[in-house]
């Protein structure tokens, strides 16, 4: 059996349970919870005149309702902004329940308690609201013009503004390099709003223990930790007293990161306030218009560049809609502006965004979080510098590469971390031609011809990112080898499908020389580990990955100085395989970790055979020394924390085939082609699993799926009838290639891969139905009859 | 997003049924796959005081293909009447068309009877039902009507069956020529942009003697139009497409939606009539 | 309320519901098999997707009391010892992620491959057309359905 498990295709040890139907996800809890439910705005801006819950009141079943005048004052305020900015000058969070006026349709007004969900719902329908109508502000453009405001107190809707220019080597602004540049060129890019859309919404289970006066809550969160610490600020219980539980998740993408949502503090303030179990599980059409959305943006581009297709100068002014609210700050938008260089040199840029205000759900980071935007402005700008050159599109980005030997490089920017936008590795020029050579780029132009002659239109799109992944500011990861010989490993940031439960357990079987059975691994409980920042931002495996190997390196070191010591050997004569601890060379030397592990702890009751056998190793106390060493600690354990200096950064380039139907217009990608370079991969079958459904989101990003808004803020396609999330039929087979440039900066070499796969598909895409089509692609999603519409539009 | 409260009938035989449905009145639903009623009660957008589920009548379930045609009756589900030999071996429309209804798992529940009587103007079987001028039977406390397709489909959700009246079976009469459904869906197994029916019957020059379609999703009900004139008893390899499609396209009325303009629908509708009518010559 | 009796995973199961109790929340509220998830509850996701005599339906569109006495297959029913060779496939292949569509999918694909035994990839994909995953982007999904063919048939054999 090998310990060496560290980039194995291992098999998920979370699957023999999910498989069989045993998973544990929220609305599994709690059987005999009470249920809540929530009268939601059914408009997008409008004052509130009036509660009557009269009629509500005779039903049977129901047990509380509650509206924003009952709430006691910590959970009154308004929610919190997680992540302030300077220029957030006019941040603004929501009212767990409304106070007086609503900002977009499914703002929570009234919470109902009742014994079950139908009830609850029931009592729902009959509690009347009155409301005073405002004018809905719907779309950025609206927004910006000021006629109409969200906030009453936000001039021109306009939340926040910031300008970041890095000019060129010899000093030019960008204004100044695209003046000076033999070619410019000027436009303008729309995406549209997608969402999350996790198949599990959203979801809190709480109960208060009136004797031990604690709170246990579950909920679908991103981010246990977290929501721990602001339950306890919320509702004045001692965060000892408070433990928050991740449990199966089934799916977050970043809808799950905010915290806490309104239903995370109101359930569990209820719940402690009725002492009786209550749950919250929320349904489809809640998490449509109550969670959160991202994407939509407007961008105008003016680029500069030169005969080879060099880009001198960039500038890029952004409309970011962040819907009605900012609790999640300006992260979007910030990281839209930063990625968007991707693996390029620009010559000077400047990018200026205002984010606004819009009487829409809240906008929060999805899957990508603003570099799909980002990626999209700067991939389009290649193509149209390759168009009006007349260039092949591969041609003009190498061009532009950053080279494998400019690393590190400083992009001259400061990044979503608060820190310098600094590249640690990568190699961009060799991904491009595993691309090419993948896809079959240079063979292309033969098919289209081809093609062409048979009346059908095909054609090739590309696009390249780089993402920073693996941002700080911290995870943590702790190790305990039982005397059972059992590795027990637990870390505070959560889990929704990606397979930590597998990746941490070959860090540690690796890093201690056990078998990878004997490794439990906890995520996302805080009665096993109270200090964490969360899952997003391709973070899990560089932050708790590293954290897990320091703490087992510690667990390690401790494991051999015991053993050393019952063994009469040195320390670094000895190593550990298959979970014992023996001399290199002289196998017969050895000792179990279990036996280590009880060997480690001065107090040693003979509950099981291991403590038994571990006598004999006792040996002779030195009645000098306390049992427990001066900076010893009893037991096997370990806990060590990773904290990077800043963020390392993967990359990938993406190319699809599409094929549009010249009479329908309909559009289908013939094939997809990924090459992805996350430094060093711990479990290469499920990197690619990640990069599969990235893409398949990125397909649904740039062909279905979008959130129609109507100028009166009413989401027209709440559902997913509607919403068009793809199926099988709509995915194509996605072939992949790789590439592993170790990350310098920490050391397990590793660089985050959970949101890659999404980010350049709609810019691959677009590509790709221009190159059919011979006119621009602006604008995604595009839909057959968008397509249509730009066939027959007057040129 | 869970359905409201209603009091429950589970009649075992169509006398007790109708005479459920008769009381219930106005108030009343009929309950049979419920792949359309359900969802519409999960979201509360229907809130029937009586639901009469008739999956428990007898004698409802059947199937049975003659010369004349097929008669479906009111609990056969899609998956039935499609994988049935003889319905489809009568009538390969029946099958063309609910290939193309909803998912797999949606047909073994949803029932054929039943979505004629929903009459969703973007479903499949309402067109065929009156492409080929079939027919639905109703009964009720007083005994039962026979409604012709052309009369049956009113509106968008509408159809001609009255408070207390149960939907017993529909008629899909036998085509002597052959037959195709074509559409295009955003996702696969979506209701359509755009669907088109078609019957051609060719005579023994192979030249088109008769040849009609049902459109889906361009107007309140399946919009039928005799194409025979615009086709011109022209072999269709020299078809005058631009009179076929136009005479289509004037009696369409589209609308715009999130997910296609009415402009696109219309010349959607177009493009699928002469692939509809190529494909049901040659079948 | 209703008095019914449901044969779930071949025992008989009798349980007093509302009329409206979907068969969704019957499984999972009033049984506790709550292998069998809810994503949408207006029969779009597949996630709920339980054998009704053998064939696959969707349980939030369907009344617990239509069903009475009749045979419900879900997800815990699909292994006898252990589990069962489309289990195995998709653990093996890597077809799951979050594991929330999962057991949607276990149930089209045991109902599929058992109508279908040796299907092409144009089979498969109409086949699980009805099941949304937003994980996996379905390429593991799948392989996991023709892998499971090639263990039904070995065990057949
Ligand atoms: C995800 C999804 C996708 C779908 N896609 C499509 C599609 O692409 N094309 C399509 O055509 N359909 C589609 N459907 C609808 C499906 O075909 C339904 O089965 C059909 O529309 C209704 O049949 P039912 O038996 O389920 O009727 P129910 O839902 O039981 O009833 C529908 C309506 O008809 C009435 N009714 C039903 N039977 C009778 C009767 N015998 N007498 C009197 N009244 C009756 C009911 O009272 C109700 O008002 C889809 C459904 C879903 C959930
Ligand atoms: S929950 Fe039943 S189909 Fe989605
Ligand atoms: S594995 Fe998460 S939805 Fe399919």
């Amino acid at each position: 059996m090998t310990t060496k498990l560290f980039g194995e295709p291992v098999r998920r040890r979370e699957d023999a349970r999910l498989i069989a139907g045993q998973g544990r996800y929220l609305d599994d809890l709690g059987q005999h919870a009470l249920a809540a439910a929530f009268v939601r705005s059914p408009h997008a801006h409008a004052r509130i005149t009036g509660i009557n819950v009269d009629a509500a009141l005779e039903v049977d079943g129901l047990v509380a309702i509650y509206t924003w005048e009952d709430l006691p004052p910590g959970v009154a305020e308004p929610l919190p902004l997680l992540i302030p900015h300077p220029a957030l000058t006019h941040g603004r969070t929501a009212y767990p329940l409304a106070r007086d006026i609503v900002r977009h349709v499914g703002e929570p007004i009234v919470m109902v308690v009742a014994v079950d969900r139908y009830v609850a719902e029931d009592v729902c329908d009959l509690i009347e609201v009155s409301y005073e109508f405002l004018k809905p502000v719907v779309g950025v453009e609206a927004a910006v013009s000021g006629a109409h405001l969200v906030h009453e107190d936000v001039p021109d809707n306009i939340g926040a503004h910031l300008v970041q220019e890095v000019a060129a080597k010899d000093g030019r602004s960008a204004a100044e390099a695209i003046a000076a540049a033999p070619h410019t060129l000027s436009f303008r890019l729309d995406i549209e709003r997608s969402a999350c859309m996790p198949l599990e919404g959203k979801g809190v289970y709480a109960r208060w223990d009136a004797d031990d006066q604690s709170l246990r809550v579950y909920s679908s969160t991103q981010t246990s930790t977290s929501v721990r610490m602001a339950l306890a600020a919320k509702l004045g219980i001692p965060l000892p007293k408070v433990e928050v539980i991740a449990p199966d998740v089934g799916g977050g993408f970043g809808v799950k990161i905010v915290h806490p949502w309104p239903e995370e503090v109101l359930v569990p303030w209820a719940a402690r306030l009725l002492n009786r179990e209550l749950k919250w599980t929320e349904d489809r059409r809640e998490h449509f218009i109550s969670s959160a959305h991202e994407r939509a943006q407007v961008q105008h581009v003016k680029v500069g560049f030169d005969d080879e297709g060099r880009v001198l100068g960039l500038s890029v002014e952004i409309l970011h809609d962040h819907g009605a609210y900012t609790p999640y700050g300006i992260i979007v938008p910030i990281i839209t502006s930063t990625q968007l260089l991707g693996p390029y040199k620009i010559g000077a840029y400047r990018v200026e965004f205002s984010s606004v205000y819009t009487n829409t759900v809240q906008v929060t980071p999805y899957r990508g979080a603003g570099r799909p935007q980002g990626v999209f402005c700067m991939e389009r700008t290649m193509d149209k510098i390759a168009a009006f050159l007349g260039k092949d599109r591969t041609d003009v980005r190498a061009a532009n590469f950053i080279q494998p030997d400019e690393f590190p490089y400083d992009q001259g920017m400061i990044f979503q971390d608060g820190r310098p936008l600094i590249y640690d590795s990568g190699d961009y020029p060799e991904s491009l031609r595993k691309l090419k050579e993948l896809i079959g780029w240079d063979e292309f132009p033969a098919l289209q011809e081809v093609a062409r002659a048979e009346g059908r239109r095909i054609g090739i799109g590309i696009g390249c990112y780089v993402e920073g992944t693996g941002v700080g500011p911290y995870e943590g990861g702790h190790v305990q080898i039982t005397s059972d010989g059992r590795v027990h490993v637990s870390t505070g940031l959560t889990s929704q499908g990606q397979g930590h439960e597998t990746v941490f357990a070959q860090i540690a079987a690796t890093e201690l020389g056990v078998p990878i059975e004997r490794v439990s691994v906890v995520t996302g409980d805080t009665r096993r580990f109270g200090y964490a920042v969360g899952t997003f931002a391709s973070r899990a495996a560089v932050m708790s990955g590293n954290a897990i190997a320091l703490a087992c390196r510690k667990v390690r070191e401790k494991a051999l100085r015991v053993a050393a010591d019952a063994l009469e050997a040195d320390p670094r004569d000895l190593e550990i395989t298959d979970g014992m601890v023996h001399v290199v060379g002289s196998p017969s030397a050895a000792i179990p970790l279990a036996t280590v592990a009880v060997l480690s702890n001065p107090l040693r009751y003979a509950f099981d055979e291991e403590a038994k056998r571990a006598t004999q190793f006792a040996g002779s106390a030195d009645m000098n020394r306390p049992p427990v060493a001066e900076g010893e600690e009893p037991g096997l354990e370990g806990k060590d924390y990773y904290s990077p200096i800043r963020s390392t950064f993967a990359s990938g380039m993406h190319a699809a085939i599409v094929e549009t139907d010249p009479d329908t217009a309909e559009i289908r990608i013939l094939r997809y082609a990924v090459v992805h370079d996350c430094g060093k991969m711990i479990n290469p079958m499920l990197v690619e699993g990640q990069i599969h459904g990235g893409v398949a989101q990125g397909v649904g990003g740039a062909l279905y799926e979008k959130m129609a808004y109507d100028d009166h803020g009413q989401l027209l396609n709440a559902s997913f009838m509607d919403f068009l999330m793809p199926y099988a039929t709509e995915i194509p087979r996605i072939e992949t290639d790789h590439l592993e440039t170790p990350s310098p900066l920490n050391p397990l070499g590793i660089k985050g891969a959970g949101e890659a796969g999404v980010i350049p598909v709609a810019s691959v895409i677009a590509g790709a139905i221009e190159n059919a089509e011979g006119f621009p692609i602006d604008r995604m999603p595009i839909s057959p009859s968008e397509l249509h519409e730009l066939r027959v539009r007057p040129a | 997003m869970k359905p409201p409260p209603f009091d429950y009938h589970a009649p075992v035989s169509v006398a007790e049924a109708v005479e459920v449905l008769a009381e219930a009145g106005a108030h009343g639903k009929v309950l049979a796959g419920g792949q359309s009623l359900i969802p519409m009660l999960n979201m509360r957008l229907a809130a029937p005081a009586h639901l009469v589920d008739i999956n428990r009548v007898a004698g409802l379930g059947e199937i049975s293909a003659g010369p004349d045609g097929v008669r479906v009756g009111a609990l056969a589900r899609h998956s039935q009447v499609e994988r049935s030999p003889d319905a489809c071996g009568t009538l390969p429309l029946l099958r063309q068309a609910l290939k193309l209804v909803a998912h797999p798992v949606i047909r073994n529940r949803g029932t054929v009877v039943g979505s004629l009587v929903h009459a969703d103007p973007s479903a499949e079987l309402p067109a065929v039902l009156a492409l080929l001028g079939g027919s639905v039977r109703l009964a009720s406390r007083g005994g039962e009507r026979e409604v012709a397709a052309a009369d049956f489909f009113t509106g968008p959700l509408e159809s001609a069956t009255r408070p207390g009246e149960l939907a017993v079976s529909a008629f899909f009469p036998a085509w002597p020529g052959g037959t195709a459904f074509v559409e295009v869906a955003r996702r696969h197994g979506d209701f359509a942009m755009a669907g088109v029916a078609a019957a051609v019957r060719l005579d023994d020059d192979l030249r088109v003697a008769e040849a009609r379609v049902a459109c889906i999703s361009v107007g309140p009900a399946p919009v039928v139009v005799d194409l025979t004139a615009a086709c011109g008893n022209r072999p269709v390899a020299s078809m005058d497409w631009r009179a076929v499609v136009s005479a289509v396209q004037e009696r369409i009325e589209p609308e715009a939606d999130i997910h296609a303009t009415a402009e696109y629908r219309r010349h959607l509708t177009g493009v699928l009539v002469e692939r509809a009518v190529r494909a049901a010559a040659d079948a | 309320m209703h008095d019914i009796t449901l044969v779930v995973n071949g025992v008989p199961r009798e349980v007093r519901v509302p009329a409206r109790r979907l068969l969704s929340d019957c499984l999972r509220h009033d049984l506790g098999l709550t292998g069998t998830h809810v994503g949408c509850e207006h029969g779009v996701c597949g996630a709920c997707t339980v054998l009704l005599d053998g064939e696959p339906i969707r349980s939030c569109l369907t009344f617990a009391v239509t069903v009475s006495g009749r045979e419900i297959t879900t997800v815990e029913g699909l292994g006898a010892d252990g589990p069962s060779p489309v289990q195995r496939a998709f653990a093996e292949c890597h077809g799951l992620q979050c594991g929330f569509c999962t057991p949607g999918f276990l149930c089209t694909t045991t109902a599929f491959l058992r109508d279908n035994p040796a299907p092409t990839d144009e089979e498969v994909l109409e086949g699980i057309s009805g099941n949304l995953c937003r994980c996996t982007g379905y390429q593991n999904i799948i392989k996991s359905v023709h892998r499971a063919a090639e263990l039904l048939a070995e065990e057949s054999s």
